[in-house]
């Protein structure tokens, strides 16, 4: 039973990806901490995964009021690329 | 043309005016590249004028075209998902063999020096992460994005490219991985 709890750093850093997005159930989650317990590396990976995400959050936050749209040029360019359609 | 009441009608003189920018926009949060979204709306229109008899008002016009539009995203995503090759060499961060899934030794993380100063919110931070979002393979960038900088649902992003979640949070783990490397390396040990 212990020895399906134990996990390899790869999938340790896999659940910690997930988790940053609130997505890892709970036995997830077990695994992982009990993982960064006996693996500093991967708890330096966990701490500093935290930290990309507030990055990424900030990016995020950035986007989110963005529309693009497209110049009227390009409009002008489609609208008479579609007209020779027919 | 039959023409009732509740039945919608395509009128693809009005498409550019009316739906160009919706849709411009609807590709380009996905690719993240204004000239592939570009390209995209234009084969969306060119195939909504193509089909356009097979149109059978169920729907109204733009739900139809955005229908067009998301064949076109997925497409463009089986497209680059079959570039592989080069980019795959240098993703792996742990070992195989015996000490399978352990780190190799020279991508273990290292602290970072002055981690709370160089985390100031700047344009020069925000430039950097936007270089190594782009060395990222293409389709790894593109799922990385859609799932964190758009924040769009892991079932949406599933259903959009047609992928399973074990495949994307696979690409989200490579990309993460790989994405703390080029910070490492570009900004904060610097």
């Amino acid at each position: 039973m212990f020895k399906k709890f134990k996990i390899t750093c790869d999938e340790a850093t896999a659940i910690c990806d997930k988790a940053q997005y609130g997505e890892a159930s709970l036995y997830e989650k077990l695994q992982l901490n009990w993982h960064i317990v006996i693996c500093k590396i991967c708890a330096l990976y966990s701490k500093q995964n935290r930290k990309m995400s507030q990055i990424f959050k900030m990016k995020a936050n950035d986007c989110k009021n963005e529309t693009k749209c497209l110049s009227n040029m390009d409009k002008e360019a489609l609208k008479e690329q579609l007209s020779n359609f027919n | 043309m039959n023409q009732t009441n509740n039945t919608n009608t395509l009128s693809p003189n009005k498409w550019v005016d009316n739906y160009a920018d919706y849709l411009f926009n609807y590709a380009v949060t996905r690719v993240n590249d204004s000239n592939i979204a570009k390209d995209l709306v234009q084969e969306t229109f060119f195939a909504g004028l193509k089909s356009a008899k097979n149109f059978q008002g169920k729907s109204t016009e733009r739900t139809w075209l955005v229908s067009i539009i998301k064949r076109k995203i997925i497409d463009h995503y089986r497209k680059i998902n079959s570039k592989k090759g080069k980019a795959e060499i240098r993703m792996n961060f742990y070992d195989s063999g015996d000490n399978e899934g352990n780190w190799i030794e020279e991508r273990v993380p290292q602290s970072w020096n002055n981690e709370a100063e160089k985390s100031i919110e700047n344009r020069e931070l925000k430039s950097q992460i936007d270089l190594c979002i782009d060395n990222l393979p293409e389709k790894y960038a593109m799922v990385f994005r859609m799932k964190t900088i758009q924040e769009f649902e892991t079932e949406e992003i599933c259903k959009e490219l047609d992928i399973t979640p074990s495949n994307l949070w696979v690409i989200i783990h490579r990309a993460r991985t790989q994405l703390r490397k080029c910070m490492e390396e570009n900004w904060f040990n610097k």
